[in-house]
């Protein structure tokens, strides 16, 4: 049998990660896959402690975790591409533009 | 049965998670993400969510890491125009201070005091369809909604004039 903070204390280290990975990185590529990384660990979280109480409501809050993490990555990458035609660029640092 | 196999899975999301963040080029990144989704999936089916394992499986390893991969090779940074990134003051404080926050969780983790209880079956396709077009129908609907609106802000951003 397994403890519930077993899986808080993974879904803790796993956002840790992701927070990491967006302060730290320059790439912004690498800076949405550390979001991802972020949402999942979430989603961690919502599934054990669901399973946990015996209620679905962790399932269902993790399926719309999901579907924003979806919507997320498709917008940020649309704005990325958008970005990368203007600047030439995937370095957060040199995309300042309003910045005065 | 289940410590040993969360113990399994663990390791490997969070080897796979510290991947993507140390990766030079983002490909690599990408392909440690699939790692690190399939870790968590089979975490999901540890907990009885075989629902959102499959969910897991099918938009995030197969839709997202996709449209990543896609991107990744449509812009195509050559290796030697990858941002240069250097350990500064300021961003290995940034790591300390994540750091911290996986100390805070695990302190919390450990006084969150919920009892250990067998996996109930309460992630199963029918328990979550029930509750989806149930109790959370609104909530279901306005996700459609939020789907809808991604979409077309996609298509606008990516087109070739804004």
């Amino acid at each position: 049998m397994m403890e519930p903070s077993a899986y808080l204390l993974l879904s803790g280290i796993l956002f840790g990660i992701g927070v990491a990975g967006v302060v730290a990185r320059k790439n912004v590529l690498i800076i949405i896959m550390s979001v991802e990384i972020m949402l999942n660990a979430v989603n961690v979280a919502f599934i054990a402690v669901g399973s946990y109480l015996g209620d679905v409501t962790g399932s269902v809050f993790a399926f719309m975790v999901m579907t924003v993490a979806a919507a997320e990555a498709a917008v940020g990458l649309a704005i990325l591409i958008a970005i990368f035609r203007l600047k030439e660029t995937v370095d957060v640092t040199e995309l300042s533009v309003l910045k005065w | 049965m289940e410590p040993v196999l969360f113990v399994i899975f663990g390791a490997i999301a969070t080897g796979g998670a510290i991947m993507v963040v140390t990766r030079k080029h983002p490909m690599a990144s990408a392909l440690y993400l699939i790692l690190t989704l399939f870790a968590v999936a089979a975490l999901f089916v540890l907990r009885q969510a075989h629902f959102l394992a499959a969910i897991q499986v099918i938009v995030y390893a197969g839709a997202v890491v996709v449209l990543f991969v896609f991107v990744i090779m449509l812009i195509n940074v050559p290796e030697d125009k990858l941002p240069v990134e250097r350990v500064t003051g300021i961003r290995f404080l940034g790591v300390l201070v994540a750091g911290l926050l996986i100390l805070e969780s695990a302190l919390v983790a450990r006084r969150s005091g919920m009892a250990g209880t067998p996996a109930v079956d309460s992630g199963s396709v029918q328990a979550v369809g029930r509750a989806l077009f149930t109790d959370y129908l609104l909530a279901f609907e306005i996700t459609s909604v939020l789907l809808l609106a991604a979409m077309i802000g996609a298509i606008t951003l990516a087109k070739r004039k804004i």
